[in-house]
């Protein structure tokens, strides 16, 4: 496979400066309006394009970023189409088109793991509706009747006289035609493309250094920008003294960018880069120069037992009675701190603004979004303005925001007409993260007599991310993602039934700007009540897993895939000699997801993780192949996170500013993922992020398993406690 | 005015002799295809093979690369022909987003270059590139298949 010719389009269209040429041309074409490509082949529709020689292109409006989306979502059109996988490639629309089309290709932004889950419905109809067309189109020709034709692999055949025509041939004709009211879509059992694991469609231009990712764009009379914002958030830019640089070679102008930011422009961004580190730079600091972890720390910790203001994120009975009645409670405390998204591609973003256009090049999760951003920051009319996607090097939630894209504007608009390429160091990466969001949690449990779970109060204490991000989001003041993997019911519902239970949030919002990063909240919400529900099970001398079974008797798909896990771990089997399990299960992002481990610790403090065992039911599954790499991956992610991730705050800045300070795991400490998928039909969950949460908690109640040591704060490394 | 030699051929470079050899190749010779990550050699999406070796191009100055043999992924493939690694990264698809991946590439060509049956332990002392995506296992596969190839 490895077709990507859209990609190499794009980048001849770079190359020859034929910039903002538009995906589609709405032309008038007798009766019923054809839609042409930019290539001059009608669309069949917006999602389908036949070329004469056969390709299909099939219109992606999510964003790629390394998750695999764009070869499920073309698997899921090709399905409903039924041509040819081998003759599928993708392209991009641009998000002005599609504003222009009354947003005909519906969302853009791709996060929550929604990039199949909530575009499959009308991705597959796209797909089965140009199949009926390109029928009808055929039996227009033949004069026979559409019952009598049938299709397969892009080749229409009249049944009853043996006659085909192939897609390519009829796919102009079938462009002109009224496209069908209504249409069925496939049962999944049939699906012959899609549920298979095929392999990707970008991945020839990954190996070879063909893929043009941001940071690659180059545009005739390009400008290259560094740029440095105030390191303290809140703070702004007082002075800078430009004398010192501007005989510097190469350079062509600094400029201010907002209140908080300075940039440098020049020829290559090595020379922009050098000079802005050697211009001297004054800060105000502002008024949160004195926050401090330390300082973060106290106040969600006073959060935890503060009576009001609570939001109530689910709640059953009564859970001041339950402990007052109560045998026996049991209490802990735990806590998360921030953490860097980390992207290996730094944020960039390319911009030429003149006064009547102003195009944008990013990578981005949400293009609709970067739309918007640019409209605004460049005072354009939206007609105006247009954004085209480029591969981004990993998003994980942090290219969902629009900060970066604001700033290359604000550059480009100081020196119109000439393209600036502004891509951020890692150190300005990671001093202005979107950072995971800190909490803390208290947990208190209480049981009958007989050992019996009757009560369970889970407080979270911390940082709202939709009070940042989104705050139209919010509801009544309350916001409801804090509660991911909590919930009564839902995509992220808890999978345990307490007949008493209270989980609150106490939000506290410190100036540290807050994102939605890969996993979001079910990674600490999974490790405060996996970890705490280890803890009573053993508080009560049950074993973890039987202790869990029971109070899972109503959530019949957590235990299922709690149930997988352990089993092929062996769980009711003895482990080998110094060999230890833990064990855990969650829900979130419309999967349900479980995971145990095998693990062995040496000194105490350095951990071997021998097993990962990880269960995920997604409800349908696209393509089994990217989503065992999303489930491996996952891990990547979710023990970084526990054994390393932690950005500190000190003066009121990030103190971490590379990966030497924020490390990553690398192959040494990748433990083999045997991962089980299980999909059980009947709804669509996402795999890009729900096995992440799973991670450290199966780890942390191993490590309890081996040394009889409950951990309660990440990262690991702020223990002793190391890789093997 | 520096000469670099990269993928056989020659090259002018107009850089300061203290370029990083990094951002001579991705700005002055035009190869975009080495990737900067972190400036600070703690990455390896810019490993490029300087007379044979891998090297971290963040972190050697152009002017160490005078005289030297240079290969950047744009010329791993020789002849046209995919590198053994390349093809076994395409048979296990094991690019995610990809970006780390040419660094990840360059740095197992090397290795299978002097241990050409890398055992695990092999693998996990000499590849310690970064990767987000979290694609080790599929890494690991891959470089066990080019070695058989």
């Amino acid at each position: 496979m490895g077709h990507a010719p859209q990609l190499n389009r794009r980048s001849f269209v770079l190359g020859t400066a034929a910039i903002g040429s538009g995906l589609a041309l709405g032309i008038p074409f007798g009766g019923p309006t054809a839609v042409y490509a930019a290539d001059g082949t009608p669309e069949v529709n917006a999602w389908v394009v036949i070329r004469p020689d056969e390709t299909v292109v099939v219109r992606i409006a999510r964003s790629e970023m390394g998750q695999g989306t764009l070869t499920g979502l073309a698997q899921l059109v090709a399905e409903e189409l039924e041509c040819d996988w081998s003759k599928v490639t993708t392209e991009y629309p641009t998000p002005g088109q599609s504003v222009a089309r009354k947003r005909v290709w519906g969302d853009f932004s791709t996060g929550g793991s929604r990039g199949v889950r909530t575009s499959h419905d009308y991705v597959r109809k796209g797909g089965a509706a140009a199949r009926l067309m390109l029928i009808q189109a055929a039996a227009n020709e033949w004069a026979a009747p559409v019952s009598e034709c049938a299709t397969s692999k892009g080749v229409i055949t009249h049944v009853p006289s043996g006659r085909t025509i192939t897609y390519g041939k009829v796919a102009e004709a079938a462009a002109k035609l009224q496209p069908p009211a209504d249409v069925k879509l496939k049962d999944p059992k049939d699906w012959t493309i899609a549920g298979k694991p095929l392999k990707r469609l970008d991945t020839v231009e990954k190996t070879n250094g063909k893929m043009v990712y941001g940071a690659d764009i180059k545009l005739p009379g390009m400008l290259n920008a560094a740029i440095k914002d105030c390191p303290v958030f809140g703070g702004t830019l007082k002075s800078f003294d430009d004398s010192k640089i501007l005989g510097m070679k190469g350079v062509k102008k600094v400029v201010r960018v907002g209140d908080s930011a300075v940039a440098v422009v020049a020829d290559t961004w090595w020379h922009a880069k050098s000079a802005l580190e050697a211009m001297p730079v004054v800060w105000d600091d502002g008024k949160n120069a004195s926050v401090s972890s330390e300082s973060i720390a106290k106040w969600l910790q006073e959060g935890l037992d503060a009576a009001q203001p609570a939001f109530v994120g689910n709640k059953a009975g009564d859970v001041k009675a339950a402990f007052a009645g109560a045998a026996k409670t049991v209490e802990a405390v735990y806590a998360y701190p921030y953490q860097n998204h980390a992207t290996m591609e730094p944020m960039n973003a390319t911009v030429l603004y003149t006064e009547e256009k102003c195009e944008v090049w990013t990578g981005t999760q949400n293009g609709e979004a970067v739309f918007a951003a640019a409209v605004e920051a460049s005072g354009l009319p939206s007609d105006k303005c247009e954004v085209y996607k480029i591969m981004p090097g990993g998003g994980f939630g942090r290219r969902g925001m629009t900060d970066y894209v604001r700033q290359a504007v604000a550059i480009a608009k100081q020196m119109p007409g000439t393209p600036i390429k502004l891509m951020w160091s890692r150190e300005e990466d990671m001093l202005h993260g979107r950072y995971h969001p800190i909490t803390q949690s208290k947990l208190v449990g209480a049981f009958d007599a007989d050992n019996n779970l009757i009560g369970l109060h889970m407080r979270i204490s911390g940082q709202s991310i939709l009070a940042s991000v989104r705050p139209e989001g919010m509801q009544n003041g309350m916001d409801p993602v804090t509660f991911q993997g909590l919930n009564a019911s839902g995509e992220a519902a808890i999978g345990y039934t307490v007949p008493n239970l209270l989980i609150d949030h106490s939000m506290r919002n410190p100036h540290v700007p807050p994102g939605f990063w890969r996993g979001v909240n079910v990674n600490q919400n999974a490790i405060y009540l996996e970890s705490f529900m280890d803890e009573l099970a053993h508080s009560v001398g049950q074993d973890p897993l039987e202790f869990r079974r029971k109070l899972m008797t109503k959530h019949p798909k957590h235990l299922a895939v709690l149930n997988a896990v352990a089993e092929r771990i062996g769980w009711t089997t003895p482990a080998p000699q110094g060999v230890f399990r833990g064990i855990c299960q969650h829900m979130g992002f419309g999967s349900y997801v479980a995971a145990a481990t095998e693990i062995s610790v040496t000194g105490g403090n350095k951990i071997k993780i021998h097993r990962i065992v990880a269960a995920t039911d997604p409800g349908y599954a696209v393509n089994p192949w990217q989503i065992d790499r999303q489930i491996a991956g996952s891990f990547v992610y979710g023990l970084s996170a526990l054994f390393y991730g932690e950005c500190t705050v000190k003066g009121g800045r990030i103190e971490q500013e590379n990966f030497d300070t924020y490390q990553s795991m690398t192959m040494k400490e990748m433990p083999k993922v045997e991962s089980i998928l299980m999909p059980s039909g009947g709804f669509w969950g996402g795999v890009g992020e729900p096995t992440i949460c799973v991670a450290a908690p199966a780890v942390l109640n191993a490590y309890f398993a081996a040394t009889g040591k409950r951990i309660r704060s990440v990262p690991l490394k702020n223990h002793d406690i190391i890789f093997a | 005015m520096a000469s670099l030699t990269i993928n056989g051929r020659t090259y002018e470079i107009d850089a300061e002799p203290d370029t990083p050899l990094l951002w001579a190749i991705r700005e002055n010779a035009g190869l975009t295809g080495t990737k900067y990550g972190c400036g600070v050699a703690q990455c390896g999406a810019c490993t490029v093979h300087v007379d044979g070796q891998q090297v971290r191009s963040c972190s050697m100055a152009l002017s160490e690369a005078i005289g030297k043999q240079i290969t950047t992924i744009e010329g791993l493939a020789s002849e046209g022909a995919v590198h053994k690694v390349q093809q076994a990264w395409i048979d296990h698809d094991v690019p995610q987003c990809g970006y780390c991946q040419s660094g990840m590439i360059m740095a197992v060509a090397a290795l299978l270059e002097t241990v050409p049956q890398p055992t695990d332990e092999d693998i996990d002392l000499a590849i310690t590139n970064i990767c987000r995506c979290g694609t080790f296992q599929q890494v690991r596969e891959a470089i066990h298949a080019a070695a058989s190839a």
